[in-house]
C-alpha cells in the first residue's frame, strides 16, 4: 500500500473518531441536578418579559438575603398547582425573594398566567427559548433553586412545589 | 433448563462458525468449481440452531421463566400475550440474538440464492460473514447472554417499559434489524470482492437484492417508528431530529445511495469502487449508530440500560471493522477512468449520490458535534430541528427535480430532453400551488419553492406512470413508484407543517372550551381497569362549527402497576383529510385537565406517501422474480 496524503488523513480521522467515541465512554450521562447544590450558579443576564431593555444579573441577587429562582411555564400543569405556594411565600416572608425565569413560553400567556393566579415575583425574566435555564442546570419545569447573597445555590426542588417542600423552604432560610 | 439449552445453541452456534471457516478457507484452495456440499450442511445448521436459540428465548418471555434474568427484567406475568413476545427483542440481550440472528440467516440465504456467482467470492463473503457472527457471537456470550440464570427464581418479572407496549414498537425493531443487520452481508460481499478480484457487473448483480431487501426494511422500520412516535410521544409530531432518529437516517442515506450507484454499475460496468465504499460504509454506519445507542452515548428511549463495558466491546469490534475495511480497500484499490457524458443518466445517478453524500454529512456533523463538544471541551449542547431545516430543506429542491427529469435521461448520450414537457409540468406546479396558496394560506418563499417542486415531481411521476403503464415498461414502474411517494412525503409533510392548528388549555369536566372552527365539550370522565394497567378516559366531544360535525374523543391517562409509570394516551380521529389530535393530562390537586388540541391535516398521507415509497422497493423486488 502506498501512503499519501489523503489516505493519512482518512486513517487519522478515522483514529480521531474512534478515540473520541472511547472518552465519551467514560462520560457520566446520568445528568443529576442535586448535586449543584453548594455550587455558585454561573452568570446570567435576564431580560424582563415586559419590558425589553430592564436587565437583571448574578449581581442584583447578591443584595438579597436568599433568592428564590422559580422555572415556570403557562402551558405546564404543575407549575399551575404549585403557583399558590409561591404567592404564599412572597406575601409571608420578606426574607427572600423570588425571581420567575418564564420557560419556552408565549408572553401574552405568561402575562395571563400571572394575572389569573397572581404575582409572587420580583422579577419576571424571559427565556423563550429554554436556553438561560440551561446555565441554571434546569431540565424540566417546574424547577426552583434557591440562592444565598453569595450566590450558592442551597436548595433545590424538582417538580412542582407542595406543602412538604413550602416548610423545608421556610426552615432552609431560617 | 431453558437457560441451559440455550446456551448450549449459542455455544454450538460459535463452534459452527469456526468450522465454517476453517472449511471454507480450505475449499478456497481445491480446484473444484462447487463449493463442497459440507459448507451448506454447516451452514444449515447453523441456521437453525440460530433460530432455535432465538425460539427458547421467545418460550421464556411466553412461560414467564422468570430464572433467565433477562425475562425477570423485562417481562411479568400479567404482560399480555402479544408483549410477552414482542418482550424478547425489546431489550438489549434479546435484540442482540436477534441481530444474530439475521446475520447467519442472511448468511446462508446469500450462499444458496448465488450459486451462479464465482465460488472464491461466495466462500470468502461466507467467511467475512462468519467473522461478524463471530464477533457478536462473543459480545452475547461474554457480556449480554440472553440465557443467563438467576437463583433463588423470582416469583415475579419487573415488567416492560410501558410506553413501549404498542403494536407499532413490536415490529419496530425486526423491521430496522432486518434493514440494518441485513447490510452485513454485502459488508461482507465487498470485502470478499476486493479479495477475490470478482467486481463489476456481475458483483451488482450478486448484491442487488440484497441491497433492495435491506432498504425496503429500513425505510419501513423508520416509518413504523415515526407512527409510534406520533401517537405514542403524545406531542403530534413525527420526527424531532433526535440523535437515535439521526442515527438511524445515516445508513438509510448510504443505502439509498448504493441502490442507485448499484445500477450504473450493473448497466455500465464503472463505479465501482464507490459501490464498495458505500457497501463498507453503510454496515458501519449502522455498527456506528448502535455503538452510540446502546452504549448510553446518546440517551433517549432505545438507551437500554447501560453499560460501559458493552460500549466497549462494540467500540473495538467497530474499530476492527473499520481498519480491516479500509486497509484491504486501499491495497486493492486501482485508478477507475470514468468517461460519462454531462447529460448522461450516470451524472443524474451521480447527482443524486452528491445528494445523499450531503444528506449524510450534515446529519453526521449534527449528530457526532454536540458529542465530540462534549467530551472534548466539557460543553453540553444541543443541535435540534432548526440546523436540520435550514441545511436540508433548500437541497430537497434540486433534489426533486433532478428525480423527475434525471431518469429521463437514456444511457451515456441523451436524447433530446421534451423540454417543453418540463416547462409545461412547471407551469402546472406553480399554478396548483398559487391555488393552495391564495385559498388556504399564506407561506414564506421557501415554502413555495418546496411546494412547486415536490408537486412537480408528482405530476411527472403521474405521467410517467401512465406512459410507462401503456408501453408496458414495467422495469422502469417501481423507480416512478417510489419517486412519487417521494414527492408525495415532501409535499405532505408541507401541507401538515404550514396549516397545523395547535391549541393549549385547561378544562374541567363540564366546561366548554372555543377555539376558532372547533367547540369542545369536556363531557365526562371515567376509570376503566385493564389487566396491567388503570386508566382513566376522558370523553370529549367536538364540534366542528363550520359544519356543525360531532366528533367524539377519549385520550387516556394510564398507570401502569409494572413498572409503575403514567403515560398518556393521545385520542386520534383520523381521516381523510386531518387529524384530530386529543391529549390530556392531570394537574395534581386539581380538577383541572391540561388539554392539548391538534388539527393536523393530511397526516394519514404522509404514512401512506412513506409507503409508496417502500411499495416501489417491493414491486421491483417481486419484478425481479417474476423474472427468473
Amino acid at each position: 500500500m502506498k501512503i499519501n496524503i489523503s489516505k493519512i488523513i482518512i486513517f487519522s480521522f478515522v483514529i480521531f473518531c474512534l478515540f473520541v467515541f472511547q472518552k465519551g465512554l467514560k462520560i457520566d450521562n446520568s445528568y443529576d441536578t442535586k448535586s449543584l447544590i453548594g455550587n455558585k450558579i454561573s452568570k446570567f443576564q435576564l431580560s424582563e418579559i415586559n419590558i425589553h431593555d430592564l436587565y437583571i444579573s448574578e449581581e442584583d441577587l447578591k443584595k438579597n438575603k436568599f433568592t428564590l429562582i422559580n422555572f415556570f411555564a403557562s402551558w405546564c400543569a404543575p407549575c399551575r398547582a404549585e403557583h399558590k405556594y409561591l404567592v404564599k411565600l412572597s406575601s409571608e416572608n420578606n426574607e427572600i425573594k423570588i425571581i420567575g425565569i418564564n420557560f419556552k413560553d408565549k408572553k401574552d400567556n405568561a402575562i395571563n398566567f400571572l394575572k389569573e393566579l397572581g404575582n409572587p415575583y420580583n422579577f419576571v425574566g424571559k427565556d423563550l427559548d429554554g436556553k438561560i435555564s440551561i446555565v441554571f442546570g434546569v431540565y424540566g419545569i417546574p424547577e426552583s433553586i434557591i440562592v444565598n447573597s453569595d450566590l450558592t445555590i442551597i436548595k433545590k426542588i424538582i417538580g412542582p412545589i407542595d406543602q412538604i417542600q413550602y416548610n423545608e423552604i421556610l426552615s432552609t432560610i431560617q | 433448563m431453558l437457560s441451559n439449552i440455550g446456551f448450549a445453541l449459542v455455544i454450538s452456534i460459535l463452534i459452527l462458525s469456526f468450522i465454517i471457516i476453517y472449511t471454507a478457507s480450505l475449499d478456497l484452495k481445491t480446484s473444484s468449481r462447487f463449493i463442497t456440499k459440507n459448507i451448506y450442511q454447516l451452514s444449515l445448521f447453523q441456521t437453525t440452531f440460530t433460530a432455535l436459540s432465538f425460539f427458547t428465548l421467545i418460550i421464556g418471555f411466553v412461560n414467564s421463566d422468570f430464572s433467565l434474568i433477562n425475562v425477570y427484567e423485562n417481562s411479568h406475568t400479567t404482560k399480555p400475550f402479544f408483549y410477552k413476545i414482542a418482550g424478547t427483542w425489546g431489550n438489549h440481550e434479546g435484540s442482540l440474538l436477534l441481530w444474530v440472528n439475521i446475520l447467519v440467516i442472511f448468511s446462508y440465504l446469500f450462499l444458496i440464492f448465488n450459486h451462479t456467482h464465482d465460488k472464491k467470492f461466495r466462500l470468502y463473503t461466507l467467511i467475512f460473514q462468519n467473522i461478524l457472527i463471530l464477533g457478536f457471537v462473543f459480545f452475547l456470550l461474554l457480556n449480554s447472554n440472553p440465557f443467563d440464570s438467576i437463583y433463588p427464581i423470582p416469583l415475579e418479572g419487573l415488567g416492560l417499559n410501558p410506553i413501549l407496549q404498542d403494536p407499532a414498537l413490536a415490529i419496530h425493531p425486526p423491521l430496522l434489524y432486518v434493514g440494518f443487520v441485513g447490510c452485513s452481508i454485502y459488508f461482507s460481499a465487498a470485502m470478499a470482492s476486493l479479495l477475490s478480484a470478482y467486481g463489476g457487473r456481475l458483483f451488482a448483480q450478486s448484491i442487488k437484492s440484497w441491497v433492495k431487501v435491506s432498504w425496503c426494511f429500513q425505510t419501513l422500520g423508520i416509518l413504523v417508528g415515526s407512527i409510534w412516535a406520533y401517537y405514542e410521544l403524545g406531542w403530534g409530531g413525527f420526527w424531532f431530529w433526535d440523535p437515535v432518529e439521526n442515527a438511524s437516517l445515516l445508513p438509510w442515506f448510504a443505502i439509498t445511495a448504493l441502490m442507485h450507484s448499484l445500477i450504473v454499475l450493473e448497466k455500465r460496468n464503472t463505479l465501482y469502487y464507490w459501490v464498495i465504499i458505500l457497501c463498507l460504509s453503510t454496515f458501519i454506519l449502522s455498527v456506528t449508530g448502535t455503538f452510540l445507542v446502546r452504549s448510553g452515548i446518546l440517551n433517549s428511549v432505545h438507551t437500554f440500560a447501560s453499560d460501559p463495558s458493552r460500549g466497549i466491546y462494540i467500540l473495538s469490534f467497530l474499530s476492527i471493522m473499520i481498519f480491516s475495511a479500509l486497509i484491504i480497500f486501499f491495497l486493492k484499490h486501482k485508478k477507475e477512468n470514468y468517461n460519462f457524458t454531462l447529460k448522461s443518466r450516470e451524472t443524474f445517478i451521480l447527482a443524486n449520490n452528491w445528494f445523499m453524500v450531503f444528506f449524510l454529512v450534515t446529519v453526521l456533523i449534527g449528530m457526532l458535534y454536540p458529542i465530540f463538544l462534549d467530551v472534548l471541551t466539557n460543553v453540553k449542547i444541543s443541535v435540534g430541528p432548526p440546523y436540520f431545516n435550514i441545511v436540508i430543506i433548500p437541497l430537497v429542491v434540486p433534489l426533486m427535480f433532478l428525480m423527475a427529469i434525471g431518469p429521463k435521461f437514456g444511457w451515456i448520450k441523451s436524447q433530446k430532453i421534451l423540454l417543453y414537457k418540463t416547462l409545461f409540468l412547471i407551469l402546472g406546479a406553480v399554478v396548483i400551488n398559487l391555488f393552495i396558496y391564495f385559498f388556504f394560506g399564506k407561506y414564506s418563499f421557501l415554502s413555495n419553492i418546496v411546494f412547486i417542486a415536490a408537486i412537480f415531481l408528482i405530476l411527472h411521476s403521474l405521467l410517467d406512470f401512465k406512459k410507462f403503464i401503456n408501453v408496458k415498461k414495467k422495469f422502469e414502474i417501481p423507480r416512478v413508484i417510489s419517486h412519487l411517494g417521494f414527492g408525495l412525503l415532501v409535499f405532505f409533510i408541507g401541507i401538515n407543517h404550514q396549516f397545523s392548528l395547535e391549541e393549549d388549555f385547561n378544562l374541567k369536566v363540564g366546561e366548554t372550551k372555543k377555539t376558532n372552527n372547533y367547540e369542545i365539550n369536556f363531557e365526562s370522565i371515567k376509570i376503566k381497569k385493564s389487566k396491567n394497567y388503570k386508566a382513566v378516559i376522558g370523553s370529549f366531544k367536538l364540534t366542528n362549527l363550520k359544519n356543525n360535525l360531532e366528533e367524539y374523543l377519549n385520550p387516556e391517562i394510564r398507570i401502569y402497576s409494572n413498572p409503575e409509570t403514567l403515560t398518556y394516551e393521545a385520542a386520534i380521529k383520523t381521516k381523510i383529510n386531518s387529524d384530530l389530535y386529543l391529549t390530556m393530562s392531570n394537574i395534581s390537586r386539581s380538577d383541572y385537565y391540561n388539554i392539548k388540541f391538534q388539527n393536523k391535516p393530511f397526516m394519514i398521507w404522509i404514512w401512506i406517501s412513506a409507503l409508496i415509497i417502500v411499495l416501489g422497493g417491493f414491486v421491483q423486488l417481486s419484478l425481479k422474480k417474476n423474472e427468473d
